[in-house]
Protein backbone atom coordinates (compact mmCIF):
# COMPACT_ATOMS: atom_id res chain seq x y z
CA UNK A 1 0.00 0.00 0.00
CA UNK A 2 2.97 2.05 0.55
CA UNK A 3 4.71 4.06 -2.87
CA UNK A 4 7.70 5.46 -3.22
CA UNK A 5 8.73 8.89 -3.79
CA UNK A 6 11.25 10.31 -6.30
CA UNK A 7 12.73 13.53 -5.92
CA UNK A 8 15.04 14.65 -9.16
CA UNK A 9 16.75 17.84 -9.58
CA UNK A 10 14.52 19.88 -7.47
CA UNK A 11 14.88 23.56 -7.13
CA UNK A 12 13.54 25.99 -5.62
CA UNK A 13 13.43 30.31 -5.38
CA UNK A 14 11.88 32.64 -3.49
CA UNK A 15 12.43 35.42 -5.35
CA UNK A 16 15.78 35.48 -6.81
CA UNK A 17 17.18 33.80 -4.00
CA UNK A 18 17.60 30.00 -4.64
CA UNK A 19 16.29 27.75 -1.47
CA UNK A 20 16.84 24.71 -3.16
CA UNK A 21 19.34 23.84 -5.82
CA UNK A 22 18.66 20.36 -6.69
CA UNK A 23 17.52 17.83 -5.04
CA UNK A 24 17.78 14.73 -5.90
CA UNK A 25 17.07 11.46 -3.45
CA UNK A 26 14.85 8.17 -4.51
CA UNK A 27 13.11 7.13 -1.61
CA UNK A 28 11.84 3.25 -1.54
CA UNK A 29 8.01 2.33 -0.15
CA UNK A 30 7.79 1.94 3.41
CA UNK A 31 11.40 3.33 3.96
CA UNK A 32 11.99 5.60 6.88
CA UNK A 33 14.05 8.73 5.96
CA UNK A 34 15.41 11.30 8.23
CA UNK A 35 16.18 14.99 7.17
CA UNK A 36 18.85 16.71 9.35
CA UNK A 37 20.55 20.20 8.22
CA UNK A 38 20.98 23.74 9.22
CA UNK A 39 18.41 26.43 10.10
CA UNK A 40 16.66 27.70 7.10
CA UNK A 41 18.61 25.46 4.60
CA UNK A 42 15.45 24.39 3.16
CA UNK A 43 14.00 21.26 5.13
CA UNK A 44 10.52 22.14 5.33
CA UNK A 45 10.11 23.86 1.99
CA UNK A 46 10.95 20.32 0.07
CA UNK A 47 8.06 19.09 2.45
CA UNK A 48 5.65 21.56 1.51
CA UNK A 49 6.37 20.94 -2.52
CA UNK A 50 5.84 17.34 -1.76
CA UNK A 51 2.62 17.54 -0.33
CA UNK A 52 1.53 20.36 -3.03
CA UNK A 53 1.05 23.18 -1.31
CA UNK A 54 3.55 25.10 -3.60
CA UNK A 55 3.44 23.69 -7.20
CA UNK A 56 6.24 26.60 -8.49
CA UNK A 57 9.67 24.49 -8.22
CA UNK A 58 11.77 22.73 -11.08
CA UNK A 59 12.73 19.16 -11.43
CA UNK A 60 10.75 16.41 -10.71
CA UNK A 61 8.48 15.20 -7.36
CA UNK A 62 6.97 12.12 -8.17
CA UNK A 63 5.07 9.22 -6.00
CA UNK A 64 4.91 6.07 -7.68
CA UNK A 65 4.54 7.14 -11.36
CA UNK A 66 2.47 10.07 -10.54
CA UNK A 67 3.76 13.92 -10.87
CA UNK A 68 2.93 15.88 -7.69
CA UNK A 69 1.57 19.29 -9.04
CA UNK A 70 -1.01 20.42 -6.18
CA UNK A 71 -2.09 18.11 -3.41
CA UNK A 72 -2.44 14.44 -3.57
CA UNK A 73 -4.70 12.08 -1.23
CA UNK A 74 -1.94 9.44 -1.40
CA UNK A 75 0.66 12.19 0.54
CA UNK A 76 0.38 13.19 3.81
CA UNK A 77 1.58 15.87 6.10
CA UNK A 78 2.26 16.21 9.77
CA UNK A 79 3.09 19.96 10.61
CA UNK A 80 5.65 21.42 13.17
CA UNK A 81 2.87 22.35 15.38
CA UNK A 82 -0.60 20.57 15.99
CA UNK A 83 -2.64 22.72 13.76
CA UNK A 84 -5.91 20.52 15.35
CA UNK A 85 -9.27 22.48 14.12
CA UNK A 86 -10.24 23.82 17.66
CA UNK A 87 -14.09 23.26 16.91
CA UNK A 88 -13.81 19.57 16.58
CA UNK A 89 -13.22 17.09 19.29
CA UNK A 90 -10.66 14.54 19.09
CA UNK A 91 -12.51 11.94 17.16
CA UNK A 92 -13.90 14.87 14.84
CA UNK A 93 -10.49 16.21 13.92
CA UNK A 94 -8.93 12.70 13.23
CA UNK A 95 -11.99 11.79 11.00
CA UNK A 96 -11.33 15.13 8.81
CA UNK A 97 -10.06 13.75 6.23
CA UNK A 98 -11.96 10.93 5.49
CA UNK A 99 -15.14 10.62 3.16
CA UNK A 100 -17.90 9.19 4.99
CA UNK A 101 -17.16 10.83 8.45
CA UNK A 102 -20.42 9.81 9.76
CA UNK A 103 -20.28 5.87 7.99
CA UNK A 104 -19.54 3.45 10.85
CA UNK A 105 -16.37 2.22 9.12
CA UNK A 106 -15.06 5.72 9.93
CA UNK A 107 -15.75 5.71 13.67
CA UNK A 108 -13.63 2.35 13.53
CA UNK A 109 -10.98 3.83 11.44
CA UNK A 110 -10.84 6.80 14.00
CA UNK A 111 -11.02 4.19 16.44
CA UNK A 112 -8.09 2.48 15.20
CA UNK A 113 -6.19 5.35 14.48
CA UNK A 114 -6.57 6.89 18.15
CA UNK A 115 -5.15 3.90 19.86
CA UNK A 116 -2.45 3.35 17.05
CA UNK A 117 -1.16 6.73 19.06
CA UNK A 118 -2.13 5.72 22.69
CA UNK A 119 -5.16 8.22 22.97
CA UNK A 120 -8.55 5.80 22.94
CA UNK A 121 -10.25 7.17 25.45
CA UNK A 122 -9.63 10.79 24.13
CA UNK A 123 -12.35 10.95 21.32
CA UNK A 124 -14.70 13.05 22.64
CA UNK A 125 -12.45 15.55 24.03
CA UNK A 126 -11.45 19.22 22.97
CA UNK A 127 -8.47 20.30 21.48
CA UNK A 128 -8.23 22.82 24.18
CA UNK A 129 -8.50 20.41 26.71
CA UNK A 130 -5.14 18.22 25.29
CA UNK A 131 -1.92 18.91 26.09
CA UNK A 132 0.99 19.63 23.78
CA UNK A 133 2.30 15.85 22.94
CA UNK A 134 -1.13 14.73 22.90
CA UNK A 135 -2.48 17.28 20.50
CA UNK A 136 0.77 16.16 18.41
CA UNK A 137 -0.53 12.55 18.91
CA UNK A 138 -3.90 13.93 17.24
CA UNK A 139 -2.14 15.45 14.35
CA UNK A 140 -0.53 12.33 13.91
CA UNK A 141 -3.49 9.84 14.01
CA UNK A 142 -5.40 12.51 11.21
CA UNK A 143 -2.56 11.74 9.07
CA UNK A 144 -2.55 8.02 9.67
CA UNK A 145 -6.39 7.69 9.44
CA UNK A 146 -6.58 8.18 5.48
CA UNK A 147 -3.63 5.83 5.11
CA UNK A 148 -1.48 7.92 3.09
CA UNK A 149 1.21 6.34 1.28
CA UNK A 150 3.58 8.94 1.81
CA UNK A 151 3.44 10.53 5.37
CA UNK A 152 5.55 13.36 6.02
CA UNK A 153 6.67 15.01 9.64
CA UNK A 154 8.46 18.32 9.65
CA UNK A 155 9.96 18.20 13.03
CA UNK A 156 6.90 17.05 14.74
CA UNK A 157 8.14 16.50 17.98
CA UNK A 158 10.30 19.32 18.89
CA UNK A 159 8.26 21.75 20.93
CA UNK A 160 8.15 18.23 23.48
CA UNK A 161 10.43 17.53 26.51
CA UNK A 162 12.64 14.93 25.91
CA UNK A 163 10.74 12.33 27.42
CA UNK A 164 7.40 12.74 25.82
CA UNK A 165 9.24 13.10 22.20
CA UNK A 166 10.93 9.11 22.73
CA UNK A 167 7.53 8.20 23.77
CA UNK A 168 5.97 9.92 20.60
CA UNK A 169 9.00 8.38 19.08
CA UNK A 170 7.77 4.97 19.44
CA UNK A 171 4.04 5.78 18.90
CA UNK A 172 5.14 7.09 15.61
CA UNK A 173 7.11 3.25 14.83
CA UNK A 174 4.54 1.38 15.84
CA UNK A 175 1.92 3.49 13.55
CA UNK A 176 4.30 3.31 11.05
CA UNK A 177 4.41 -0.35 11.91
CA UNK A 178 0.51 -0.74 11.40
CA UNK A 179 0.33 1.15 8.20
CA UNK A 180 3.50 0.96 6.54
CA UNK A 181 3.80 4.39 4.57
CA UNK A 182 6.97 5.86 3.39
CA UNK A 183 8.02 8.07 5.97
CA UNK A 184 10.18 11.61 5.60
CA UNK A 185 10.67 13.40 8.89
CA UNK A 186 12.38 16.14 9.26
CA UNK A 187 14.22 17.26 12.30
CA UNK A 188 17.20 19.07 14.58
CA UNK A 189 17.67 16.21 17.06
CA UNK A 190 20.62 13.42 15.91
CA UNK A 191 19.37 11.04 18.10
CA UNK A 192 15.74 11.01 16.56
CA UNK A 193 17.10 10.96 13.38
CA UNK A 194 19.11 7.49 13.88
CA UNK A 195 16.79 5.92 16.09
CA UNK A 196 13.85 6.19 13.29
CA UNK A 197 15.84 6.48 10.20
CA UNK A 198 16.54 3.53 7.97
CA UNK A 199 18.58 6.52 5.66
CA UNK A 200 19.30 9.68 7.04
CA UNK A 201 20.13 12.70 4.67
CA UNK A 202 22.07 15.75 5.69
CA UNK A 203 21.25 18.98 4.12
CA UNK A 204 23.99 21.68 3.01
CA UNK A 205 22.89 25.41 2.92
CA UNK A 206 22.49 28.13 0.33
CA UNK A 207 21.09 26.57 -1.95
CA UNK A 208 19.86 23.37 -0.02
CA UNK A 209 20.90 19.90 -1.66
CA UNK A 210 21.96 16.80 -0.19
CA UNK A 211 25.61 17.05 1.19
CA UNK A 212 25.69 13.18 3.01
CA UNK A 213 23.96 10.09 2.88
CA UNK A 214 24.11 7.98 6.37
CA UNK A 215 22.27 4.69 6.09
CA UNK A 216 21.27 2.64 9.57
CA UNK A 217 21.60 -0.46 9.26
CA UNK A 218 20.63 -1.72 12.49
CA UNK A 219 17.37 -3.65 12.46
CA UNK A 220 13.86 -2.68 14.30
CA UNK A 221 13.41 -3.14 17.53
CA UNK A 222 16.30 -0.64 18.10
CA UNK A 223 17.57 0.34 21.31
CA UNK A 224 18.12 3.73 22.08
CA UNK A 225 21.56 2.81 24.22
CA UNK A 226 22.65 0.91 20.84
CA UNK A 227 26.43 1.67 20.73
CA UNK A 228 25.93 1.33 17.09
CA UNK A 229 23.77 4.18 17.31
CA UNK A 230 25.87 6.46 18.75
CA UNK A 231 28.86 5.71 16.22
CA UNK A 232 26.43 6.72 13.87
CA UNK A 233 25.22 9.79 15.49
CA UNK A 234 28.77 11.01 15.74
CA UNK A 235 29.54 10.46 11.88
CA UNK A 236 26.34 12.66 11.40
CA UNK A 237 27.12 15.13 14.04
CA UNK A 238 30.90 15.63 11.91
CA UNK A 239 28.73 15.34 8.48
CA UNK A 240 26.50 18.27 9.75
CA UNK A 241 29.45 20.18 10.94
CA UNK A 242 31.66 19.60 8.14
CA UNK A 243 28.90 21.44 6.42
CA UNK A 244 28.76 24.51 9.10
CA UNK A 245 32.57 25.16 9.15
CA UNK A 246 32.91 24.60 5.12
CA UNK A 247 29.99 26.68 4.60
CA UNK A 248 31.90 29.49 7.12
CA UNK A 249 35.00 29.33 5.29
CA UNK A 250 32.75 29.98 1.76
CA UNK B 1 -33.44 68.54 38.45
CA UNK B 2 -36.70 67.72 36.70
CA UNK B 3 -40.43 67.85 37.44
CA UNK B 4 -42.47 64.82 37.43
CA UNK B 5 -44.35 65.71 34.35
CA UNK B 6 -40.83 65.50 33.09
CA UNK B 7 -39.65 62.56 34.59
CA UNK B 8 -41.58 60.64 36.66
CA UNK B 9 -41.01 58.23 39.08
CA UNK B 10 -40.96 54.02 38.57
CA UNK B 11 -45.02 53.62 40.28
CA UNK B 12 -46.26 56.15 37.72
CA UNK B 13 -44.87 54.44 34.65
CA UNK B 14 -46.13 51.55 36.57
CA UNK B 15 -49.15 52.68 36.46
CA UNK B 16 -49.46 53.40 32.61
CA UNK B 17 -47.56 50.13 31.94
CA UNK B 18 -50.71 48.78 33.81
CA UNK B 19 -53.37 50.78 32.48
CA UNK B 20 -51.66 50.73 28.82
CA UNK B 21 -51.93 46.73 29.42
CA UNK B 22 -55.42 46.73 30.23
CA UNK B 23 -56.11 48.48 27.06
CA UNK B 24 -54.50 46.21 25.35
CA UNK B 25 -52.32 48.31 23.79
CA UNK B 26 -48.98 47.36 25.49
CA UNK B 27 -48.78 43.77 24.09
CA UNK B 28 -49.96 45.01 20.86
CA UNK B 29 -46.92 47.44 20.74
CA UNK B 30 -44.66 44.71 22.06
CA UNK B 31 -46.10 42.44 19.63
CA UNK B 32 -45.42 44.74 16.66
CA UNK B 33 -42.20 46.00 17.39
CA UNK B 34 -40.57 42.18 18.52
CA UNK B 35 -42.49 40.60 14.66
CA UNK B 36 -40.50 43.64 12.96
CA UNK B 37 -37.16 43.26 14.56
CA UNK B 38 -37.43 39.21 14.53
CA UNK B 39 -38.09 39.42 10.83
CA UNK B 40 -35.39 42.76 9.75
CA UNK B 41 -32.90 40.87 11.59
CA UNK B 42 -33.49 37.67 10.17
CA UNK B 43 -33.54 38.90 6.92
CA UNK B 44 -30.93 41.63 7.67
CA UNK B 45 -28.17 38.53 8.54
CA UNK B 46 -29.31 36.02 5.93
CA UNK B 47 -27.83 38.62 3.14
CA UNK B 48 -25.14 39.80 5.12
CA UNK B 49 -24.03 36.13 5.62
CA UNK B 50 -24.56 35.36 1.91
CA UNK B 51 -22.54 38.29 0.95
CA UNK B 52 -19.62 38.11 3.21
CA UNK B 53 -18.93 34.59 2.45
CA UNK B 54 -19.03 35.52 -1.16
CA UNK B 55 -17.12 38.92 -0.82
CA UNK B 56 -14.62 37.16 2.48
CA UNK B 57 -13.79 33.79 -0.14
CA UNK B 58 -13.48 35.70 -3.86
CA UNK B 59 -11.06 38.51 -3.54
CA UNK B 60 -12.70 39.38 -7.42
CA UNK B 61 -15.98 39.24 -5.17
CA UNK B 62 -14.80 41.56 -2.99
CA UNK B 63 -13.31 44.44 -5.34
CA UNK B 64 -16.60 44.63 -7.06
CA UNK B 65 -18.91 44.61 -4.02
CA UNK B 66 -16.72 46.04 -0.94
CA UNK B 67 -16.69 49.99 -2.43
CA UNK B 68 -20.71 49.86 -2.68
CA UNK B 69 -21.01 48.56 0.41
CA UNK B 70 -18.95 51.05 2.16
CA UNK B 71 -20.25 53.96 0.96
CA UNK B 72 -23.71 52.71 1.81
CA UNK B 73 -22.74 51.68 5.16
CA UNK B 74 -22.17 55.96 5.65
CA UNK B 75 -25.79 56.53 5.02
CA UNK B 76 -27.39 57.79 8.28
CA UNK B 77 -30.51 56.28 9.22
CA UNK B 78 -32.98 58.53 8.74
CA UNK B 79 -31.80 59.17 5.25
CA UNK B 80 -33.04 55.63 4.40
CA UNK B 81 -36.77 55.71 6.12
CA UNK B 82 -37.81 58.70 3.37
CA UNK B 83 -36.51 56.71 0.45
CA UNK B 84 -37.40 52.86 1.74
CA UNK B 85 -40.98 54.50 1.93
CA UNK B 86 -41.06 55.98 -1.28
CA UNK B 87 -39.97 52.70 -2.69
CA UNK B 88 -41.35 49.96 -0.22
CA UNK B 89 -45.42 52.31 0.33
CA UNK B 90 -46.06 52.55 4.16
CA UNK B 91 -46.85 49.14 5.23
CA UNK B 92 -44.66 46.50 7.14
CA UNK B 93 -42.01 46.14 4.03
CA UNK B 94 -40.19 49.32 4.91
CA UNK B 95 -40.08 49.06 8.45
CA UNK B 96 -38.66 45.47 8.01
CA UNK B 97 -36.15 46.89 5.55
CA UNK B 98 -34.94 49.67 7.24
CA UNK B 99 -34.35 47.23 10.55
CA UNK B 100 -32.53 44.54 7.85
CA UNK B 101 -30.48 47.62 6.80
CA UNK B 102 -29.61 48.48 10.63
CA UNK B 103 -29.06 44.26 11.18
CA UNK B 104 -26.75 43.87 8.27
CA UNK B 105 -23.98 46.02 8.39
CA UNK B 106 -22.60 44.32 11.83
CA UNK B 107 -23.05 40.96 10.82
CA UNK B 108 -21.42 41.38 7.09
CA UNK B 109 -18.74 43.77 8.02
CA UNK B 110 -17.69 40.86 11.29
CA UNK B 111 -18.27 38.31 8.97
CA UNK B 112 -15.63 39.36 6.74
CA UNK B 113 -13.45 40.45 9.36
CA UNK B 114 -13.40 36.65 10.58
CA UNK B 115 -13.32 34.84 7.22
CA UNK B 116 -10.33 37.20 6.12
CA UNK B 117 -8.65 36.93 9.29
CA UNK B 118 -8.94 32.63 9.43
CA UNK B 119 -5.30 31.15 10.26
CA UNK B 120 -3.91 30.12 6.66
CA UNK B 121 -2.07 27.29 9.21
CA UNK B 122 -5.58 25.95 9.26
CA UNK B 123 -6.33 26.14 5.40
CA UNK B 124 -3.25 24.24 4.41
CA UNK B 125 -3.94 21.50 6.66
CA UNK B 126 -7.31 20.90 4.59
CA UNK B 127 -5.11 21.90 1.50
CA UNK B 128 -3.29 18.66 2.25
CA UNK B 129 -6.12 16.57 2.43
CA UNK B 130 -6.63 17.92 -1.22
CA UNK B 131 -10.35 18.95 -0.16
CA UNK B 132 -12.06 21.09 -2.86
CA UNK B 133 -12.19 25.08 -1.99
CA UNK B 134 -15.79 25.03 -1.38
CA UNK B 135 -15.00 22.04 1.01
CA UNK B 136 -12.59 24.44 2.85
CA UNK B 137 -14.99 26.72 2.83
CA UNK B 138 -17.89 25.05 4.79
CA UNK B 139 -15.31 22.80 6.96
CA UNK B 140 -12.67 25.38 7.96
CA UNK B 141 -13.13 28.53 6.89
CA UNK B 142 -17.01 29.10 7.73
CA UNK B 143 -16.65 27.41 11.29
CA UNK B 144 -13.43 29.33 12.14
CA UNK B 145 -15.12 32.28 11.43
CA UNK B 146 -18.15 31.25 13.82
CA UNK B 147 -17.01 34.00 16.28
CA UNK B 148 -16.75 36.84 14.48
CA UNK B 149 -19.89 36.14 13.03
CA UNK B 150 -21.97 35.83 16.48
CA UNK B 151 -20.00 38.85 18.11
CA UNK B 152 -21.25 40.56 14.68
CA UNK B 153 -24.81 38.99 15.14
CA UNK B 154 -25.21 40.85 18.54
CA UNK B 155 -24.25 44.27 17.51
CA UNK B 156 -26.52 43.48 14.33
CA UNK B 157 -29.40 42.90 17.21
CA UNK B 158 -28.70 45.66 19.11
CA UNK B 159 -29.15 48.05 16.00
CA UNK B 160 -31.84 46.28 15.30
CA UNK B 161 -33.92 47.43 17.73
CA UNK B 162 -32.57 51.13 17.57
CA UNK B 163 -33.57 50.71 13.94
CA UNK B 164 -37.11 49.96 14.72
CA UNK B 165 -38.05 52.72 16.69
CA UNK B 166 -36.74 54.57 13.97
CA UNK B 167 -39.01 52.85 11.75
CA UNK B 168 -42.06 53.11 13.61
CA UNK B 169 -41.90 57.29 13.66
CA UNK B 170 -42.79 57.05 10.16
CA UNK B 171 -46.43 56.29 9.64
CA UNK B 172 -47.18 53.28 12.07
CA UNK B 173 -49.95 52.65 14.37
CA UNK B 174 -48.33 50.75 16.52
CA UNK B 175 -45.27 49.46 18.33
CA UNK B 176 -42.67 50.85 21.27
CA UNK B 177 -41.69 53.29 18.63
CA UNK B 178 -44.42 55.07 17.79
CA UNK B 179 -45.78 55.07 21.13
CA UNK B 180 -43.11 56.80 21.67
CA UNK B 181 -44.11 59.51 19.21
CA UNK B 182 -47.15 59.74 19.69
CA UNK B 183 -47.33 60.21 23.92
CA UNK B 184 -44.82 62.86 23.21
CA UNK B 185 -47.78 64.82 21.12
CA UNK B 186 -49.84 63.93 23.37
CA UNK B 187 -47.57 64.72 26.16
CA UNK B 188 -47.88 61.42 28.14
CA UNK B 189 -44.54 61.14 29.24
CA UNK B 190 -45.33 58.35 31.52
CA UNK B 191 -46.09 56.41 28.17
CA UNK B 192 -42.24 57.22 26.45
CA UNK B 193 -41.10 55.75 29.42
CA UNK B 194 -42.88 52.69 29.50
CA UNK B 195 -42.21 52.37 25.57
CA UNK B 196 -38.12 53.31 26.11
CA UNK B 197 -38.66 50.83 29.50
CA UNK B 198 -39.91 47.91 27.06
CA UNK B 199 -37.10 48.76 24.06
CA UNK B 200 -34.04 48.43 27.02
CA UNK B 201 -35.77 45.37 28.48
CA UNK B 202 -36.51 43.63 25.11
CA UNK B 203 -32.84 44.66 23.94
CA UNK B 204 -31.25 43.15 26.91
CA UNK B 205 -33.45 40.27 26.24
CA UNK B 206 -31.89 39.30 22.88
CA UNK B 207 -28.48 40.51 23.98
CA UNK B 208 -28.99 37.96 26.38
CA UNK B 209 -30.45 35.04 24.32
CA UNK B 210 -27.70 35.44 21.91
CA UNK B 211 -24.96 35.27 24.31
CA UNK B 212 -26.30 31.97 25.51
CA UNK B 213 -26.75 30.48 22.26
CA UNK B 214 -22.74 32.15 21.32
CA UNK B 215 -21.98 30.05 24.57
CA UNK B 216 -23.48 27.01 23.68
CA UNK B 217 -22.05 26.70 20.03
CA UNK B 218 -18.59 28.28 20.89
CA UNK B 219 -17.61 26.10 23.73
CA UNK B 220 -14.78 24.69 21.76
CA UNK B 221 -13.21 28.47 22.17
CA UNK B 222 -10.00 28.38 24.38
CA UNK B 223 -10.05 32.14 25.83
CA UNK B 224 -10.30 33.68 29.00
CA UNK B 225 -13.92 35.26 28.92
CA UNK B 226 -16.28 33.22 26.14
CA UNK B 227 -19.08 34.29 28.94
CA UNK B 228 -17.68 37.77 29.34
CA UNK B 229 -17.00 39.69 26.15
N1 LIG C 1 7.17 32.03 1.87
C1 LIG C 1 8.48 32.35 1.80
N2 LIG C 1 8.87 33.48 1.18
C2 LIG C 1 10.17 33.80 1.08
N3 LIG C 1 11.17 33.06 1.57
C3 LIG C 1 10.87 31.92 2.22
C4 LIG C 1 9.50 31.51 2.37
N4 LIG C 1 9.48 30.34 3.05
C5 LIG C 1 10.76 30.06 3.30
N5 LIG C 1 11.60 31.00 2.83
C6 LIG C 1 13.06 30.99 2.88
O1 LIG C 1 13.51 29.75 2.37
C7 LIG C 1 14.57 29.25 3.13
C8 LIG C 1 14.27 27.84 3.57
O2 LIG C 1 13.17 27.86 4.47
P1 LIG C 1 12.67 26.54 5.17
O3 LIG C 1 11.52 26.90 6.00
O4 LIG C 1 12.47 25.48 4.16
O5 LIG C 1 13.92 26.18 6.06
P2 LIG C 1 14.10 24.97 7.07
O6 LIG C 1 15.25 24.17 6.60
O7 LIG C 1 12.82 24.27 7.28
O8 LIG C 1 14.53 25.74 8.39
P3 LIG C 1 14.19 25.38 9.91
O9 LIG C 1 15.10 24.27 10.28
O10 LIG C 1 14.54 26.64 10.64
O11 LIG C 1 12.74 25.03 9.99
C9 LIG C 1 14.78 30.20 4.29
O12 LIG C 1 15.91 30.98 4.01
C10 LIG C 1 13.55 31.07 4.30
O13 LIG C 1 13.88 32.38 4.65
MG1 LIG D 1 11.41 24.10 8.87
Amino acid sequence: MSRPLIIRELRKRYGDRPVLGGLDVEIAPSEIVAIVGPSGCGKSTVLRLVAGLDTRYHGEIRVGDETICGPHPAVGLVFQEPRLFPWLDVAGNVAFGLHERSSPRAADLVRAALAAVDLAPFGTALPKELSGGMAQRVALARSLVVEPQVLLLDEPFNALDAFTRMRLQDHLLAAWARYRPTLVLVTHDLDEAVYLADRVLVLGERPGRVIDVIPVATPRPRDRRDPALAALRVALLEAVHLERTTAAVA
Amino acid sequence: MFEAYQLPPPPIVLDAAIGLWRRGLLQQDLLATTARVLEGFVLGSIVAIALATVTGLSARAERALEPTLQALRTVPTLAWAPLLLLWLGIDEPPKVALVAIGAFFPVYVSLVAGITGVDRKLVEVAQVFDLARGEIARRVILPAALPDLLTGMRLGATQAWLFVVVAEFFGSSRGLGFRLTDSQQSTRVDFMFVAIVALAILGKLTDTLIRVVERRVLRWRDTIGVARR
